[in-house]
Parts: structure tokens; sequence; C-alpha cells
């Protein structure tokens, strides 16, 4: 899960990281009174789960509360590269003397973790890996180790930054791996960590990402989802416990395993590019595939008005195909008059003539069968254009 | 011959008094697996009758295989407790476990994989996989034992339903082994130790490699690949539609910015002489090509 800014904001604040005042306004007025408090020049900030919103006009300056609200109102409801702009961040305006950069993250190549610094600051870190590498800390950590005081102001020098703020950085990288580890985060960036003129080392912005996978020792992590901006089929598979991505597509995947459904998609993107359609999701129903699984996958995706024909293309491996077909056959009365797209089911491994002999027989008149992935694709593509 | 296991692999199964460990310890020993124990802390000098044998149950890894002469360990376990499940393996200094748990906290799966790289003496597959079949020999983890027989070819996947898939097409050639290393970020046998492992091997004649959106595990294989690979290699990748930023399905799929993609992956491997198929089913015809001569 990807938090915005002012999520990040507040746990860096918690982990004893500085940071400077700053508060999430939904509306004009809440951002004014929100200003008012701080009191002085503020910044408004767009809070949105992607970049580039400075150059989209979506982070003004404001001089009081009052010119606050009005900047806030013209933010609030802004389109930026297609994320819509629900709320804004009042920041307290700092003078900044200097922009550097820290960051921690998972290193999937070297399977451990990596502190970048650096005294360059301000700008996407892979400019600066490109432009001014000899000015940019890229260190190894070992999980089991940790970033230790000493650790962090080897990196603080080799980030080259000034003698004077050496300290206080090795501090900041102290503590942000302390908070990368106790939130179970796979990215903790700081850019940009900005010296105040009157020297103080502060996170001015923030970008976290948390791993999912460790939700179940994190409770309080329930409460950063954004609920606003979920597209509506996404929540109500979560809820279902759904493994399900929506695209923009029109031929809906059901499928069993993630590597198996990411295959499919691309096998109905080929078959659809004579039609003009693509897939309309991503649907992983897993290794089980209950009756009850496949039938609220089934709803899901008859759910989506994109989606013109369904395409079910399932490997029996430790499932049964016979125990899918039946799956599929009891999904369909369940669902009895919600069922109304045309639904191609391709069924391969384990007991696969039992399983077509199943869906064969209970002759469903939305229901064909397939004997192989690429036609059953073509097929399902076809019926999407008509 | 084979990579990892064989004939010869003693196996105990961390989890086996679970539901999930019970169910799959049976389907290895009906598959041929010798099965030689399990762990479960708490339970030890119970046993358990399972698939027609009284297994005994451990507290740890290293009781189990001090009594049991066991090299190999599966994980069922779940993925609260499976940190200290993998410590517990690499403390007894196990030469393999498979952790086929999903759903692991990255942070714990870097922290089980570096000890087991500074001990040196236990090799990790997965998590989130899985697991790895020598038809006719052994089997570790969930992989049907019935899709096909032994045969010379081996096939290394991040993704557990096409490495099915795969040897369902090519059934009437057979595999070596077959190695499921997992869709999660981190993991502990990658593709490259599976084409070193199967380069080294025999009894193997030519590879199939199925990698995923993701990370540039896949890239840096290819680079293997064109240095060290002498037989043939034929590869899939999944993901070409995945869109930018989307998790799909396993934790590490997903494209970051212009990193990870599928197109990249593909144009790697081919660089490196690997022939890649659109869909499983050219991937396969291409295999059979080869193997046809």
């Amino acid at each position: 899960m990807d938090l915005f800014e002012y999520q990040a904001r507040d746990l860096f604040e918690s982990h004893n990281i500085p940071v400077l005042a700053g508060a999430v306004a939904t509306t004009a007025d809440e951002a004014e009174k929100a200003a008012s408090v701080m009191g002085g020049r503020v910044v408004v900030k767009a809070q949105v789960k992607i970049g580039g919103r400075g150059k989209a006009g979506g982070v003004k300056l404001a001089e009081d509360a009052s010119d606050a609200r009005e900047k806030a109102s013209a933010i609030l409801g802004m389109d930026i590269k297609g994320h819509t702009v629900h709320k804004v961040m009042i920041a307290q305006a700092a003078p900044i003397a200097e922009e550097y950069y820290a960051s921690i993250l998972l290193d999937r190549a070297n399977r451990n973790f990596l502190v970048m610094a650096s005294v360059a600051g301000g700008m996407e870190i892979e400019e600066v890996a490109k432009t001014q590498p000899e000015k940019l800390a890229r260190v190894g950590i070992d999980p089991n180790v940790g970033v230790t005081l000493e650790k962090a102001k080897e990196i603080a020098r080799l980030g080259q930054f000034p003698a004077e703020v050496q300290d206080q950085v090795a501090d900041v990288l102290v503590k942000l791996w302390a908070a990368f580890v106790a939130e179970d985060a796979t990215l903790m960036e700081i850019n940009p960590l900005v010296k105040t003129e009157d020297g103080r080392i502060v996170a001015l912005d923030g970008k976290v990402t948390l791993d999912d996978n460790a939700e179940f020792r994190h409770a309080d992590h329930e409460a950063l989802i954004d609920h606003a901006s979920a597209n509506p089929l996404e929540a109500k598979a979560k809820e279902l416990n759904l493994n399900y991505v929506k695209l923009e597509g029109e031929v809906g995947i059901i499928g069993n395993g993630a590597g198996l459904v990411m295959s499919t998609l691309d096998v109905v993107a080929y078959a659809g590019e004579k039609y003009g359609v693509k897939p309309a999701n991503f649907l992983d129903i897993g290794g089980g595939a209950s009756a009850e699984v496949m039938a609220n996958g089934l709803s899901i995706i008859l759910g989506d008005s994109d989606v013109r024909s369904v395409f079910v293309n399932v490997f029996g491996g430790i499932t049964a195909c016979d125990a899918v077909a039946n799956g599929i056959v009891q999904a369909l009365t369940i669902l009895g008059d919600k069922a109304t797209k045309p639904i191609v089911v391709r069924l391969d491994g384990n007991n696969v003539l039992e399983g077509r002999r199943i869906l064969n027989e209970a002759a469903h008149p939305l229901v064909q069968q397939l004997d192989t992935m690429d036609g059953a694709a073509a097929k399902a593509a076809e019926l999407a254009a008509k | 011959m084979s990579i990892f296991i064989n004939k010869e692999t003693r196996l105990i199964v961390q989890g086996m008094t679970g539901s999930e460990g019970t169910k799959h310890t049976g389907r290895m020993i009906a598959s041929g697996t010798n099965v030689v124990g399990g762990v479960t802390p708490g339970k030890g000098g119970q046993s358990v009758e399972i698939g027609g044998k009284t297994l005994p149950v451990f507290n740890t890894v290293s009781e189990a295989m001090a009594a049991t002469n066991a090299n190999a360990s599966v994980v069922f376990v779940p993925p609260k407790f499976a940190k200290a499940a993998v410590i517990d393996a690499i403390d007894a200094e196990i030469p393999l476990v498979v952790v086929i748990t999903e759903g692991i906290p990255v942070h714990d799966s870097a922290a089980f994989y570096a000890y087991s790289v500074s001990k040196g003496k236990t090799r990790i597959i997965g998590p989130n996989c899985p697991g790895l079949i020598s038809p006719g020999q052994s089997n570790l983890g969930i992989i049907p034992a019935d899709i096909t027989g032994p045969g010379r070819i081996g096939l290394v996947s991040k993704s557990g339903t096409l490495t099915y898939q795969m040897m369902y097409e090519l059934r009437d050639f057979g595999f070596s082994t077959a190695v499921g290393i997992g869709g999660d970020p981190v993991i502990g046998t990658t593709h490259i130790d599976c084409l070193r492992a199967f380069q080294d091997d025999p009894d193997t004649d030519a590879i199939v490699m199925i990698g995923e959106i993701g990370g540039d595990a896949e890239e840096r294989a290819a680079a293997f690949i064109a240095k060290y690979v002498t037989k043939p290699v034929v590869g899939y990748v999944a993901g070409f539609t995945a869109p930018e930023g989307k998790t799909m399905g396993h934790a590490g799929a997903i494209v970051s910015g212009s990193s990870g993609t599928a197109q990249a992956k593909k144009e790697a491997l081919e660089a490196a002489g690997v022939k890649v198929g659109k869909t499983p089913s050219e991937t396969a015809e291409l295999m059979r090509a080869i193997l046809k001569g």
C-alpha cells in the first residue's frame, strides 16, 4: 500500500523523524481552519499518489488562512494524471537553505535493503544517479544488522553532506531505519530532506510504501487505506477476499494462479487485437475454486458493465477439474438471471474429462467449452466484439 | 539425476499437523516421497498416521534431523510463524528448506534469507512457491505428481499454475526436475541458481524458464544464460498487459515505472539467444521442436 504524503508525514512524526507542522483537509473550510491554526505562510499540496503534481498546479504557496482557502478550493477536485484530488495537505512554509535526499527501500536484486542518501535533493533520484553519481551514497543493509549510528555516519559522509549537518543526517537515517522496520515498509523516501535557514534538518516530503503481507501485525494500517479513490469493484472483490484488479477492457477473466491469470490476460489481448477488445480484469480465484468462490468471482465480473464476455481458464492442479466444473454449474444456479453474458470455459489438467462431461451435461445456454487456452481466448474475444 | 532433490531425499514437514500440512504430506507420500517425520513446536513426542505411515513429530528441526537423518524440509506454517520455522531449519543446518507459505512479510523473508547466507549451509526455495518435483523420485510441496513422468527437460518458474500448464503441454517428454521458485520479491533460490544446476545436471538436456513482470531477475538470468548456459533454453514471460503500479496476484508481480516490464524481459532473453514464446502453448512448441531436433 502506498501512502499519501500527509500519512507519510504523520508516520515520520510518530517515529521522531523531524517534520514541519502539517494537517490534512478535504474541504476549503478545513484548509482555512488548519492554516489559521498554523499561522503565517503555508503550502497547500494536492494529495495524490502520483508524481508531477507540482507541474500540474497541485502545489501552491498561500500567504494567509483566507488565501489557503482559495488555493485549496482550486486544488480540491483537480484531476492530476487521472487521479482526482480529494484531499490537500496544509504544510507550514519554511525558509529552506538546502535540499537533500534520503531513502530506504527493499532491494529485490540483492535480496536486502538499500539506503540511498545524497546532498543533491529536490529532484528525482534517478536524475541524481545519472548526472551526479558521485554525490549519491548507495549502501546495502543486512536486515539482521540494520542501520547502526556508525553505518549512518558513513552514509552521510558518502552522500557528501556538509560536515556541519552529517550528525543530524545520520540521526535521521537511524530513525528512518527504525520506522522502516517498525512499520514493515518496503519504501521510505524523504525528498527533499531540507536544511532550514536556522540549520535544522527536516523531512519536507515523504513517500512510503507498506507491505500488505504484514497487515496481520499492523491493525493500525487499516486506517490508512484510501477508500475514496478505490474502484468500487476492486473494493467489493477485496471484501470477498478475491484477488481482483480492474482493467479497461471487455473480456472478463477468471483463472487459478497468479501466473496463469497474467498469461491469460496476455493471450486474450493478442486474440482481441483482431476484434478491438481487451481483457477487462485480473481475477485469481486461487487453488480452491469452490462453487462459492466461483460464484463470487462471476458476480464481480458480471457486475462490471464494460464486460461483454467471460473467459474462465482453469488448470486443474491439486483441485480437480470436476470440482471446478461443479463450481461453475452451482455458481450459475446461484446467480440465476444475473448471469447474462456468454462464458467461455477452458479446463485442463487433473480429471479434465470428467470436468468437461459435467459442463456438457449441464448444457447451460451461456456456457461453451474449448479445449485449448489459445482457442478459448480467441472465442471469448470474438464474443466480446459482438 | 535431477537437481536439488532425488531418491535419497529424506523429508520432514514443518507444520505437518496443520490441515494443509497433513493434506499435502499425504499427497507427497502417495507420489513416492520419503517423508520421515514432522515438526510442530509443542507437539514433540507425538506421532501421526498419514498415508499409511506412522510419522514422528518433533519440537525442532535439529531434533528431527538427529532422530530421522532428514536432509530436507518443507514448510507449511502460516505467515505469522513462518520466519521462526525457517530460522529453526537454518539453525539445524538442514541442506534444503522449501517454503510453500504465501503471504510472509518481506522483512521476514529478507531476514531469514540473509541468515541462511551468513550460515552458508541451507538452500531456501520460495517462499510463496509450489515447491519442486523430480517425477518418480521425490516431490516437495504441492505440485501435482500425476501431470507427467520422468524425462530430460528442466523447468524453472515463478508461477505454480504456469509450471503445471507447461508440464502438461510437454507431458509426452517428461521432466528431470521442475522448480517453482515463487512469486515473492525476495526468494531464496533464483532462476540463475536453477539454470546453473540444470546446466550441470547430466540428465537435463534442455531448459524451460518461465518468468513474469516485476524486478529484474529475468534480465539477470538472461545475462547468466549468455555467459554460462550451453544447453538450449526456451522462455516465457507473463504479464505483457499488466498496467503500471498494480500488483498482479503475486506480491512481486508489479511494474514500477519502466522497470519490470514483460517486454524488457523478453528482449533481454532473446538477446541471450533464448527463444521466447508468446503463449504457453507456443513456448511448448518451441521446446518440442528443439527436442525433436
